[in-house]
C-alpha cells in the first residue's frame, strides 16, 4: 500500500497497519510528496490557523458589510442573541454556528480567509472545530492535527469527486467541508479513524444533492447560511459518529455517489446563478441591483 | 494529482472568490513581473464572467492589487483603488463583450515609466489558479505554479542551448519548457518552468550572456 492512499479504506488501512491516527498519516504523506519537513508543514498550517481565528473574531466583533451590499453583520446578530437569551438549539451550537457565518462574512468584505477547500465553504471546518476545541480544553496543537485529519478527507473527496460548486454542486462544496469538520472533530475528541470517516460520511450523506445557486453569482446568498448548516450537520454527524453510529453506506462509496449525483445536476444548479434561489423574482431583482439590467 | 494539504486548506485569500479575487490578483501580479516590475499606467480589460460580475465580486480591486505587486492574501487589497490613486498609478477598466477563450479572461496593457509597453493576457481558471495566454501579441502557455524564467530573444540557432546549459551551470532541474515564436528568425519566447528556485544571478548572467537574448525575467512561483 503507498503513503499515497488513494481511498478512505486505504488510509484506514494504513493507519491499523501502522497504529496511528489519519492526522499523523495526512504528515506523513505531505513529507513524502513535498519533500518539507513535519516542522516546517505545521508551522504553515498554524499560519491558516491564526488566519482563520481572526477572521472568526472581526465577524464577530466588527460591522461588516459585503462589497456588494447584500450580506453582512448577522454573524454579529447571533452572537448578541445567543449571549442574551436562551437558544432553541444551544449555547454551543449557536457559537459554532455564527463563527461560520463570520468567516463566510469576512470574505464577502473581501477581508483574509483560508480556503477550506473552497472560499465559499470556508466558515464550516474554523466554526465548527475551533469552538469544539476551545470547549473541551484543546490547544493550538490539537487543532492544527485536527486541521490535517479534515485534509485527508478533503484531499479523498478532491481526488475521487470533486469540491467545486461548478461541478458538484453546493453538497461538493459545503460538503466536503462538513466531512471534513466532522471527521477533524471525531478525531480531535479522541475517536477512532475509522468513526472519524463515519462522520464525514455521514455529513456528506445529510446533504447528498444540495444545489449550488448563489444571488447574482455572489459568494454570499445563501452561501453564508449554507455555512451555518453546514456546521450544524458537522457537529450533529460528529456526534453520531463519536457515539459509535456508523455510516450503513462506507465512506468511499458516499463519495462516488455524491461525484454522480453532482453530474446529474443540470448546470443552472452549478454555480452559474441561472437557477434555484438566484432565478426567483427577488434573486433576479438583487442581480439587476448589483449589476445592473442583464441581456 | 499530488495534492498537498495547502491545495485543500489553502489558500489564503482575501475573498469572496477564489477565480474571480484570488485569481485575478494573481493575473495582476504575473503581469506586473512580465513588465519588469514597472508600471506607470494600466489598462484592464475584462471579457466574460470578468465583465459581467468584476465589481460584486472585487475582480477589479484584486487586478489592481496585484498589478501593485499584492499577494491574494494581502488586507490591503480591499483598498487597491485608493492606494493605487494615493500612489499616482494610472488605471482604468475597460469591459468587452467578445467571446472570451476561457469564462475570467483579462488583458493588461502596461506602460511602463519610460513608456514601454507590455500587454499580458491570462485566465483565471478556478481555485485562484490561472494560465497566461499571450504576451505581447504572442501565444504562450504557464500557470505561474512553477518558478518560471521567461527569455524573450531572437529566434536563432544555439540561443535555446546557451540557455539551457547556464540552467545545468545552476543545477535547476527543469519541469517545462515550451518556445514561441511570431515567425521564422523573428521574435520569441522561451518559458522554463523549474523544480527549484531560481537564482537572480541567472537573469543578469543570462542578460549578457548573447545578443539573441533581449530581455529576461523570473516569475516566483505563486
Amino acid at each position: 500500500m503507498s503513503i499515497n492512499f488513494a481511498s478512505g479504506s486505504e488510509l484506514l488501512g494504513l493507519c491499523d497497519n501502522n497504529g496511528i491516527k489519519i492526522y499523523e498519516m495526512m504528515l506523513v504523506r505531505e513529507v513524502y510528496i513535498s519533500q518539507r519537513n513535519k516542522e516546517a508543514i505545521t508551522d504553515e498550517m498554524r499560519e491558516n490557523l491564526k488566519i482563520m481565528k481572526n477572521a472568526i473574531e472581526r465577524g464577530l466583533s466588527e460591522d461588516i458589510r459585503s462589497v456588494s451590499g447584500l450580506s453582512g453583520g448577522d454573524a454579529k446578530k447571533l452572537r448578541h442573541y445567543y449571549e442574551n437569551n436562551q437558544t432553541v438549539a444551544g449555547k454551543d451550537m449557536n457559537a459554532a454556528v455564527a463563527s461560520a457565518m463570520a468567516v463566510l462574512e469576512v470574505n464577502a468584505a473581501m477581508g483574509q480567509i483560508v480556503a477550506a477547500p473552497t472560499a465559499g465553504s470556508s466558515g464550516i471546518l474554523p466554526g465548527a472545530i475551533i469552538s469544539t476545541a476551545q470547549r473541551f480544553g484543546k490547544n493550538d496543537d490539537d487543532i492544527v492535527n485536527a486541521l490535517f485529519t479534515a485534509s485527508a478527507v478533503g484531499y479523498l473527496i478532491t481526488r475521487n469527486a470533486t469540491v467545486a460548486g461548478a461541478e458538484g454542486g453546493c453538497q461538493a462544496e459545503t460538503g466536503a467541508a462538513a466531512a471534513m469538520a466532522a471527521a477533524a472533530i471525531v478525531e480531535m475528541l479522541g475517536g477512532t479513524p475509522s468513526q472519524a470517516l463515519d462522520g464525514a460520511a455521514i455529513a456528506i450523506k445529510n446533504i447528498l444533492g444540495l444545489v449550488c445557486d448563489p444571488i447574482a453569482g455572489l459568494v454570499e446568498a445563501p452561501c453564508i447560511k449554507r455555512n451555518a448548516i453546514g456546521t450544524g450537520n458537522a457537529l450533529i454527524s460528529a456526534d453520531l459518529a463519536l457515539a459509535g453510529v456508523t455510516s450503513i453506506i462506507p465512506f468511499d462509496e458516499v463519495v462516488e455517489a455524491m461525484l454522480k449525483v453532482g453530474r446529474s445536476l443540470p448546470c443552472e444548479l452549478r454555480e452559474t446563478g441561472t437557477g434555484g434561489l438566484a432565478w426567483t423574482p427577488t434573486g433576479r431583482e438583487i442581480h439587476e441591483r448589483v449589476f445592473g439590467k442583464t441581456e | 494529482m499530488d495534492y498537498s494539504v495547502f491545495d485543500i486548506i489553502g489558500p489564503r485569500m482575501v475573498g469572496p472568490s477564489s477565480s474571480h479575487t484570488a485569481g485575478a490578483a494573481r493575473l495582476g501580479k504575473v503581469a506586473r513581473r512580465i513588465s519588469g516590475n514597472d508600471v506607470a499606467k494600466v489598462t484592464f480589460i475584462l471579457y466574460g464572467s470578468f465583465a459581467k460580475t468584476y465589481k460584486g465580486h472585487g475582480t477589479d480591486r484584486a487586478l489592481l492589487a496585484g498589478i501593485m505587486g499584492m499577494e491574494p492574501n494581502d488586507p490591503d487589497l480591499a483598498g487597491s483603488l485608493d492606494s493605487a490613486g494615493r500612489t499616482g498609478l494610472d488605471f482604468e477598466f475597460v469591459v468587452n463583450d467578445s467571446d472570451p477563450p476561457h469564462p475570467n479572461t483579462v488583458k493588461m496593457v502596461i506602460t511602463g515609466s519610460s513608456g514601454k509597453k507590455t500587454e499580458v493576457v491570462g485566465c483565471s481558471i478556478g481555485g485562484g489558479n490561472i494560465r497566461v495566454i499571450q504576451i505581447n501579441g504572442l501565444a504562450v502557455e504557464f500557470t505561474g505554479e512553477y518558478p518560471t524564467l521567461v527569455v524573450r530573444h531572437i529566434d536563432r540557432p544555439g540561443v535555446i542551448a546557451e540557455v539551457t546549459s547556464l540552467m545545468v551551470e545552476f543545477n535547476i532541474n527543469i519541469a517545462f519548457m515550451r518556445v514561441f515564436r511570431h515567425s521564422k528568425g523573428q521574435d520569441a519566447f522561451m518559458i522554463i518552468e523549474t523544480d527549484g528556485d531560481i537564482p537572480k544571478k541567472v537573469v543578469s548572467q543570462l542578460r549578457t550572456l548573447s545578443e539573441e537574448i533581449q530581455d529576461v525575467y523570473i516569475i516566483e512561483a505563486l
